[in-house]
């Protein structure tokens, strides 16, 4: 993976810049000591690493607006940064870039249960924007299952999903506005507490852009009441094809669980060696889950049972109580944590129809024996969303880069299906150079376009999502200013 | 007219245009068109349907009708409940998917469900200079690249002409009934919506409406029977303190009152213009004083106000600040004109807006005029 070579003008400068980033930040918001930036050298990706040239963490809007003004007049590329729990490598920075972090802006500026929203600063986590409403009984629905860490400035910049996205969407759907802060330093409020947007949707390619087109520092996101209850079904098959057409004849039913999640026998064993969730040794698993009061749950399941059973199912286990739906749960949140227990692990997001789910296991099995390498399937069923996890190991030569080769051979079946790249992760510097797979150089122009309009300069975030052979004429613009 | 009959003819029609367009789908949401028309309803067909998957992909120019129809046969529908601009507007034709699109058309289960752009999964468009683009993809989540499938939806045909659309669909509820409260002031009515709204009963439509001898309060939940029922008792029990609660059983017949409230069927034969307010739903009471209407009807519980208001009134300066926008529905041309259809954008928005269009039609030949303000048409 090829990065853009530090621009020796901006590195010379470096102590100009810091010194005009103090001026208007305090002393410890301007982290430049080269122990202290390698903080930020990466972020969930860690194969990838590189300090930044400077790191800043800002605690307001207008913090924001003057590092992003400075920035613009020196034409630093500035790298926007939530967590740094992006799998794509969104946030890695380059040599010559400042590290722009929300961290510091973790506050909620504004609850309003009357109309469901709550108004938060980017840089507070996910699980704590549900955190500050769930006494009223309400939530926000999107969760990645990074939601203990991840911020919501990081979920908007790669419009993040979860679980439940097939009945609550995922952030493009709970997003009602943002304030956001462009390159050269304009505040621009988009959205708010009414549903539909004004002019053309600005918001709906702001969210999803990886930090390209602003920093958003203040979002309006929209909040539910939480349900009745919830309550999930395990159920066993002996092969994949039988599992899909079992997911589809649920769908088809018309009732929508909140999320069919699936396993695959690679990822059962696994998960069922380290965390000992009592799950049935087969070919495919699925864990399907309905809300409501408990006669609803009870009619659901019943109609999703009648359903699995048509197609013989090895094993099919409801949740009595919370602890069993605990324990049917712990499989599938452990399942990550199970293969990494075995040996390193790349995580994929593609999505395919669901329809194409047998091929597209069948193929990834084929490929697994080509290229040596062991892949466990978790999968977002209802969705499509794909997390195939390969296996290898960071400390053979040669590994990771095999481990590489096979997970873009699976991404391209991906789009050969029908599907896409990334379902839920973003693309950043992992899938960058796959996006000729799935589109036309002009369908990217017409992408680019949008960055050309919010950020000219290509400063925010310029070696992402688009593949730098694409980008090289905007990206080496002359520098603004001297 | 042109009608091109397929993506290619339409993409060399554009490339080689000398003059605007009025870009159309069946002509029926009311946009005043004094150019000539490129209509997109040559583009037509249902290429990829799958119930399983929830998914389906049509070419633009396919009637709203037939894509609901196809869905229909699979208990399926367009969740998000366009609404048919006809009644409103007098307008005849045939409404297209592609117009549903383009105009970002919800009706009440918006408020639920979502928005006509919430269930867009993915684009083809023909951009200001001839070229085919193509965004999104057919499948649920897709955050590959820029989403400029969301940017189209809402565009009003301004950066292109869409060409196929692929949409994801839900499954058609069992049934539905509704709840009414009668004697309700506007704040009232509004606080027992966010009531309803904010409960776990996943209430699918919540509307103020014109009815019996004042405005009337409607709840909507949809399902399986056994759970709509228990859902409407416990909201009745919920919203019994706001006043005497009616519950409307019979599905017919509370099919029909939401189709009403949709198509906004109190405004229709009336005469004076017609306003659509997207608000804040607490701010929609004092805001609907304000401006004075002859009528007003809310759904999305409060959040979406249509007024009826005497022709040529400038509503916006009587609704003063507010956060959120008025677009004007039906009005004459001299008013449309004076006023504009969009409300006007702070000036960095509008700048940011301007500058897509710049891009995605540089010689300005979609819509001119139709979304930015008049000069810059």
């Amino acid at each position: 993976m090829q990065m853009p070579q530090p621009d020796p003008r901006i590195l010379a400068r470096k102590e100009r810049i810091a010194e005009r980033l103090r001026a208007v930040l305090p002393a410890d918001a301007v982290i430049e000591d080269e122990a202290e930036t390698r903080a930020y050298e990466c972020d969930a990706l860690t194969a990838y690493r590189c300090p930044p040239l400077l790191a800043v963490l800002p605690a307001s809007t207008q913090e924001v607006s003057d590092i992003l003004r400075i920035c613009h007049e020196e034409g630093v590329p500035v790298v926007p940064r939530g967590s740094g729990t992006s799998l794509a490598g969104g946030a890695l920075p380059t040599a010559d870039s400042v590290i722009l972090g929300v961290a510091r802006m973790n506050e909620v500026l504004e609850v309003d249960y009357d109309n469901r929203f709550i108004r938060v600063q980017s840089g507070r986590t996910n699980l704590s924007v549900t955190g500050a409403v769930e006494e009223e009984g309400f939530f926000y629905a999107p969760d990645p299952s990074s939601q203990l860490a991840c911020a919501i400035a990081g979920n908007i910049a790669m419009n993040s999903g979860g679980a439940h996205c097939l009945k609550y969407g995922v952030t493009t759907n709970n997003l009602l506005g943002v304030t956001m802060v462009l390159m050269d330093g304009t505040v621009v409020e988009i959205g708010g507490a009414h549903m539909d947007a004004g002019g053309l949707d600005l918001l709906g390619v702001i969210c999803g852009s990886e930090g390209q087109l602003g920093v958003v520092t203040e979002a309006t996101l929209r909040i539910l009441h939480k349900p009745e209850g919830a309550r999930p079904v395990l159920i066993g098959f002996d092969s994949n094809e039988v599992a899909g057409a079992c997911v589809s004849d649920i769908i088809r039913a018309g009732v929508l669980p909140v999320a069919i999640e699936f396993m695959d026998r690679p990822c059962i064993e696994a998960t069922e060696a380290f965390a000992h969730a009592g799950y049935p040794m087969c070919e495919a698993l699925l864990i399907v889950e309905v809300e409501g009061s408990p006669e609803e749950i009870d009619f659901q399941l019943g109609r999703i049972k009648d359903i699995a059973r048509r197609h013989d199912p090895v094993e099919l286990r409801e949740a009595r109580d919370e602890e069993e739906a605990a324990r049917i749960w712990l499989g599938r949140k452990s399942a990550f944590g199970a293969m990494g227990q075995i040996n390193d692990y790349m995580c994929l997001d593609g999505t395919i129809p669901v329809s194409e789910l047998p091929y597209v296991l069948r193929r990834i099995g084929e490929m697994s024996k080509h290229y040596g390498l062991a892949v466990g399937n978790v999968f977002h069923a209802g969705d499509g969303n794909m997390h195939p996890l390969i296996l290898f190991d960071a400390n053979k030569p040669g590994d990771l880069e095999t481990c590489e080769e096979f997970g873009a051979e699976i991404l391209k079946l991906c789009v050969e299906v029908g599907g896409c790249l990334t379902g839920e992760h973003g693309v950043g510097v992992e899938k960058r150079d796959l996006m000729l797979h799935q589109y036309s150089r002009e369908d990217l122009e017409a992408q680019m376009a949008v960055k050309d309009v919010f950020d000219p300069g290509w400063l925010l975030n310029p070696a992402k999502v688009f593949p730098l052979s694409v980008t090289e004429g905007r990206r080496s613009a002359p520098v603004a200013a001297e | 007219m042109i009608i091109p009959e397929d993506e290619a003819e339409l993409a060399d029609v554009v490339a080689g245009a000398d003059a605007p367009f009025a870009v159309r789908g069946g002509s029926t949401r009311g946009v005043p068109t004094h150019d000539r028309i490129l209509s997109a309803s040559g583009l037509r067909g249902i290429s990829l349907y799958e119930p399983g998957a929830l998914t389906i992909v049509v070419g633009a120019g396919t009637p709203a009708a037939e894509v609901e129809e196809a869905l229909a046969g699979e208990n399926q529908r367009l969740a998000f409940e366009p609404m048919d601009h006809r009644g409103l507007l007098g307008s005849t034709g045939e409404p297209t998917i592609g117009g549903v699109i383009a105009a970002n058309v919800s009706g009440p289960r918006r408020v639920q469900a979502g928005a006509a752009r919430d269930f867009l999964l993915g684009v083809r468009f023909v951009d200001g200079m001839g070229r085919v683009i193509r965004n999104g993809g057919r499948v649920m989540k897709n955050v590959t690249g820029y989403d400029l499938a969301r940017l189209m939806a809402g565009s009003w045909g301004t950066l292109g002409v869409l060409t196929e659309v692929s949409l994801k669909v839900l499954p058609r509820a069992e049934t539905q009934a509704s709840l009414r409260i009668h004697g309700l002031d506007a704040a009232r009515a509004v606080r027992a919506m966010a009531a309803a709204l904010g409960s776990p009963f996943e209430v699918t439509g919540a509307a103020y409406a014109p009815g019996g001898d004042g405005h009337e309060v409607l709840i909507r939940v949809e399902g399986f029977a056994d759970s709509v029922r228990y859902r409407l008792g416990r909201l009745a029990d919920a919203l019994g303190r706001f006043g005497e609660v009616e519950l409307i059983a019979e599905e017919d017949i509370s099919a029909r009152i939401w189709r009403q409230l949709r198509d906004v069927a109190p405004f229709h034969g009336r005469p004076g213009d017609v306003w659509r307010l997207s608000v804040k739903p607490s701010e929609a009471p004092g805001l609907a004083a304000r401006i004075g209407a002859d009528e007003v009807l809310f759904d999305w519980g409060g959040g979406l106000i249509w007024a009826l208001v005497p022709p040529g009134t400038d509503l916006r300066a009587r609704a003063g600040r507010f956060d959120g926008h008025a677009t004007l529905i039906r009005a004459d041309d001299e008013t449309r004109t004076r006023l504009g259809m969009f409300h006007p954008e702070p000036a960095p928005v509008a700048e940011l807006s301007r500058g897509l269009r710049e891009r995605f039609d540089p010689r300005g030949i979609f819509n001119p005029g139709l979304m930015g303000s008049p000069a810059e048409g």
